[in-house]
């Protein structure tokens, strides 16, 4: 006996129909949510900027963003400048946190010059470089705010990623693995370092902050490798920007 | 069980042991290897599961008739990829913090064999709510096994339960580590799960000789 959902034209209109539905409640869905999502996101990258630069409301062991709804605020506030460095030259653009790092790379390699932003906050009297860098972990993206002084010793950091595995790689948005960055110098006798995310570290408590070292996550080795060469290609780009700054 | 008859009081219970999906069935091993290195990720997996599985299982019980089952696989893949893509979309817009902690489970749940294998094995020959108190079974029996896991390995490898220190400080050398203990770094890694569910079963199995197959 054939059933009727056996039939050939009846699997393609069932196959065409469920396509058609499917593709209208999730097109629909995306188009509501979009404006929304947009907003959420412009919000997030102030509140990662503010992080970095130490405005934050942190609490015990828990790293914790300023709330929504004061961030545009304080972003306005304590970021006093937003610079776009692009072949050298610096210009200022208060848009520039909008800048969407991953296409610039890509603008990089295609070879159209790549536009790096950076942003000068001021609190309590020191002012504070803070560059957006992105780089591969193991599943997927990971990108880093790094807020700096003016001779490239990390101030503080904030890390994000997108799909690293839960209590492994996405261990480096905790506050032991930021934490560990501060004070930290991303230069050594002179020239660009970076910072290793290093095994078998034989410091750590990180007291040594000149080694450029952070202890690594267990488990998490190819996502901690991808932390230290994200630091290393992005933020040597600004190497120049920052000896211009003491030259002058 | 007043609320449920007997029946469908055992769609809910036998999950949970006697035909747990992790440990009898052998469904979802994947993820419960991937996420049980902290007690947290495996809670919040195991809600975002229970959730999925038990609105995917109505919804495919309410379409088993008039299933093609010539593509029936794809059907339950649109099925459960579109509502974790629908759940994703708006938690991003209206709950942004929370849906930055799921986001990494997401993929997770579509590949997650328990989700196609109780569509596939109950919810394509069976009502809506038996369907759905099968999906709910299942998802707490896979919640069971995860949180066990994760518990003794968050415990073993970081010393650790739900982030809060409980043996002590490795660095400081106080609590346990002050007479020698140390975490045992392996616990994190996946082969250790694989280890640690099996210890489960082998458990189960020597407590009702009935689970044992020739």
């Amino acid at each position: 006996m054939e059933n009727r959902t056996d039939k050939n034209s009846y699997t393609i209109i069932f196959a065409i129909i469920m396509v058609i539905v499917v593709g209208v409640i999730l097109a629909g869905l995306f188009g509501w949510t979009k404006p929304m999502i947009t907003k959420n996101e412009e919000i997030e990258k102030q509140q990662n900027i503010l992080y970095a630069m130490g405005v934050n409301e942190n609490e015990g062991n828990s790293a914790n963003f300023v709330s929504t709804e004061k961030a545009p605020e304080l972003f306005s506030q304590y970021i006093k400048k937003q610079l776009v460095i692009q072949d050298g030259k610096v210009s200022e653009d208060d848009q520039a946190y909008l800048i969407d790092v991953k296409k610039e790379q890509a603008n990089a390699k295609a070879g159209i010059a790549r536009r790096l932003p950076l942003f000068i906050g001021e609190k309590d009297g020191k002012t504070f470089y803070i560059a957006p860098i992105r780089g591969k972990g193991l599943w997927d993206a990971i990108w880093a705010y790094v807020a700096m002084d003016e001779s490239m010793v990390v101030q503080g950091a904030y890390f994000d990623h997108k799909g690293e595995t839960p209590g492994l790689g996405a261990n480096i948005k905790q506050r032991f693995f930021m934490d560990d960055f501060i004070g930290e110098h991303l230069m050594s006798n002179g020239s660009f370092k970076g910072i290793n995310v290093a095994k078998g570290n034989a410091d750590p408590k990180n007291e040594n902050k000149t080694d450029n070292e952070v202890d690594a996550i267990a488990g998490a080795t190819i996502t901690g490798d991808g932390v230290s060469a994200m630091i290393r290609s992005d933020l040597k780009l600004y190497v120049s920007y920052f000896e211009n700054l003491k030259n002058n | 069980m007043g609320l449920l008859s007997k029946k469908d009081g055992k769609l809910i219970l036998d999950p949970l042991a006697d035909n747990n999906p992790i440990t009898i069935q052998v469904l979802g091993i994947c993820s419960a290897l991937a996420i049980t290195a902290e007690l947290e990720a495996s809670i919040v997996m195991s809600i975002s599961v229970l959730f999925v599985l038990g609105i995917g299982n109505v919804v495919i019980s309410l379409m088993r008739n008039i299933i093609p089952s010539k593509i029936r696989i794809i059907v339950q893949l649109i099925v459960v990829a579109t509502l974790v893509i629908i759940v994703d979309l708006v938690l991003k817009a209206f709950a942004y913090e929370l849906s930055k902690t799921l986001s990494v489970f997401v993929g997770l749940i579509i590949t997650n064999c328990i989700i196609m294998g109780r569509f596939e094995a109950f919810a394509l020959g069976n009502g809506p709510w038996r369907s759905f108190l099968d999906g709910i079974g299942n998802a707490l029996g896979y919640a069971v096994i995860l949180i066990i896991v994760g518990f003794f390995r968050e415990l073993l490898g970081s010393g650790t339960l739900l982030g809060i220190p409980v043996l002590g400080d490795p660095i400081e050398k106080t609590g346990l580590y002050s007479i020698g203990y140390e975490n045992n770094g392996f616990m994190l890694l996946s082969p250790m799960a694989l280890i640690v569910v099996g210890i489960i079963i082998w458990v189960q199995r020597s407590r009702n000789k009935a689970l044992v197959e020739d």
